[in-house]
């Protein structure tokens, strides 16, 4: 059914359709209204499940790997530093294997404090084992968690869907709710692959030396493999019932030919899709490719599609300080060996508006060969340099943020 | 793609505002998108919320900075944010005062804009009249369904509906109404005029 309703409300509508049996959240901000929304649904009898209100994020996961551990379809949500703090349990769940989902509607990580969307924090958990799947659309974010379920419980891995704070979660559009029969027609009951039952005991969560511990941890790598291979076709099952195209590895976007590829994630896609769309009437031969499955990371199917491309330019809203792009190395071992060169820009931090005018220029300087290596979007450099120059100057220079502010001065008459 | 700016402050219901105009626009089959900008959530403190409305999907997600339509829930904005920023010259200004443009010292701004397309509209004495309390942002949806077409008043109503119930809705239903009529006898007076 088409729905005009806020991105939050759209998933929890969707999470519900997907019958979880525990939902876990601390009630606080960084939050979403997702969790808010499964709650009145729980609260009002329209969906049978235990909802927790737990004590911190912390407790939040921890209840989730409880639940997950005694066979029960386990949700939750968190952003930011709320996902932080979760994290000694985040690793834990994808270590012991355990089917939870979770959204993360992506915010930046403080200091300085800071509520607005990036990819900061959950580019922070690259590397906790669990399949990290990016939303480009709320309709899309629907679907994924639809997909998560399936993807999670076939896998015994925990899924998060990253879906854009503010931009997405805040943003009321169009959203086609499935039907329960569809979703059902989709996503079978749980059928855990282990099981805390006192019928048949079992412990979880042993103890591993050196004399296994690499085997679990290969394993956890071939899972991930495993799922490499799955992501597609649960996609392509999910248009069979659906009708509609949702999740998959990656997704070109008229790329034919196209000797400048733009790769990005997540919801500024559409707006660099318009950019294209503009540049390729103006005559310019550019491309987009979105990354939906970040982790498992497509090596392959990248390197395929990017086959015939001079130049890529990787778009991410976040970076690897002290080193640089997060996306555009991944992309970069996905090339390995091409000679394609492979561009950073980071843009979007802390909330900072992504515009086309700032996308066209880039992507035209680019294509000039007049980009570096490591590019920030729309950076202040007088700012930056006055207080550097301040710092050389004076010892007690003063802390970063506030000189920065101060020089920024007022905000409240600017539009964007 | 028709773009809307909606400016007010904290408390105004600005945000609630862009969204019941995407309802509306959704209610006649267009593609909408609604979105506010973030981060002031203080009662009082200026806020900007932006819809868009298109035929077809709408994928852009930058801000709104050349709209084709502002409304401006709270006229003293006027003095402290640049609320007229990228507004096209043939474009919709629906500002909430008693007081008229000239009297607000924007007479010679707006002598550059098209005529039929400028309205001050009372809606904080419509919604005190009708709701009790100064809450504006039903009200302007009404004038604007009548001075810019772009939705009808019945899609406002609907989109109220959507929104609220019980005696609210109706409240903000009949305020709406009120400013859509009050709106469409301003416009009757300019076009007797000229």
């Amino acid at each position: 059914m088409l729905k005009q309703t806020e991105g939050s409300h759209g998933v929890a509508e969707a999470i519900a359709l997907c019958r979880p049996e525990v939902i876990c959240a601390y009630p606080i901000s960084p939050q979403t209204h997702i969790v808010e929304g499964l709650g009145e649904m729980v609260k009002a009898g329209e969906l049978r499940a235990e909802y927790l209100n737990v004590e911190s994020e912390f407790a939040a996961m921890s209840v989730a790997i409880g639940s997950s551990a005694a066979g029960a379809r386990t949700y939750t949500a968190t952003a930011s530093q709320g996902l932080l703090f979760m994290v000694e349990a985040v690793y834990n769940a994808s270590g012991l294997g355990l089917p939870i989902v979770m959204t993360v509607a992506n915010r930046a990580i403080g200091a300085p404090i800071n509520i607005w969307n990036d990819h900061t924090d959950t580019m922070s958990q690259r590397d906790c084992g669990w399949i990290q799947l990016f939303a480009e659309t709320n309709q899309e974010a629907m679907d994924l968690h639809i997909q998560a379920f399936k993807l999670a419980e076939e896998m015994s891995l925990p899924v998060m869907v990253c879906m854009d704070g503010f931009i997405l979660t805040h943003a009321y559009e169009r959203l086609d709710v499935p039907s329960q029969e569809q979703v059902d027609a989709y996503l079978p009951p749980f059928e855990p692959r282990q099981v805390l039952d006192p019928a048949q005991p079992v412990s979880i969560g042993a103890m591993v030396g050196p004399e296994a511990f690499t085997e679990v941890r290969y394993l956890a790598h071939a899972k991930q493999m495993q799922a490499l291979e799955r992501i597609p076709e649960l996609a392509e099952e999910f248009q069979q019932v659906f009708g509609r195209e949702a999740g998959g590895l990656v997704r070109p976007y008229k790329m034919d030919g196209a000797e400048t590829v733009v790769i990005a994630l997540g919801s500024v896609l559409g707006t660099i899709k318009d950019v294209v769309d503009e540049m390729q009437e103006a005559g310019h031969s550019i491309g987009v490719l979105g990354i939906t499955s970040f982790r498992p990371f497509p090596l392959d199917a990248i390197r395929a599609a990017l086959k015939g491309a001079k130049r890529v330019v990787v778009l991410e809203k976040c970076f690897a300080v002290g080193v640089g792009g997060i996306v555009a190395t991944n992309v970069r071992m996905a090339l390995d060996g091409t000679g394609q060169e492979v561009l950073t820009v980071v843009a979007g931090l802390g909330g900072r508006s992504i515009t086309k005018d700032s996308l066209t220029h880039t992507f035209l300087e680019a294509m000039d060969d007049k980009l570096g290596a490591m590019t920030f979007m729309d950076l202040d450099h007088g700012i930056v340099n006055r207080v550097l120059e301040h710092e050389r100057k004076v010892r007690r220079s003063g802390p970063i943020a506030e000189n920065v502010l101060r020089d920024v001065g007022t905000v409240a008459s600017k539009i964007a | 793609m028709f773009q809307v700016r909606i400016h007010g402050r904290g408390g105004q219901g600005v945000v609630t505002g862009a969204e019941m105009l995407s309802i509306a626009a959704f209610l006649e089959g267009k593609h909408a998108q609604a979105f506010p900008s973030f981060g002031s959530e203080r009662t009082g403190a200026p806020v900007v919320a932006f819809c868009r409305i298109d035929t077809k999907e709408i994928r852009l997600r930058e801000p709104i900075m050349a709209p084709d339509a502002l409304i401006i829930q709270d006229p003293t904005l006027l003095q402290s944010v640049d609320v007229f920023q990228g507004l096209k010259k043939d474009g919709y200004i629906l500002l909430n005062s008693g007081r008229g443009f000239d009297a607000l010292g924007i007479g010679e701004f707006v002598a550059d804009f098209r005529q039929d397309r400028i309205c001050c509209l009372p809606a904080t004495e419509i919604a005190i009249k009708h709701l009790g309390r100064p809450m504006p942002n039903a009200v302007l949806l009404g004038g604007f369904a009548a001075i810019s077409g772009a939705i009808t008043l019945e899609s406002v109503h609907a989109a109220i509906r959507d929104k609220f119930s019980g005696k609210v809705a109706d409240a903000n239903v009949a305020a709406a109404t009120d400013a859509f009529e009050t709106v469409k006898s301003f416009i009757n007076k300019e076009a007797a005029h000229a």
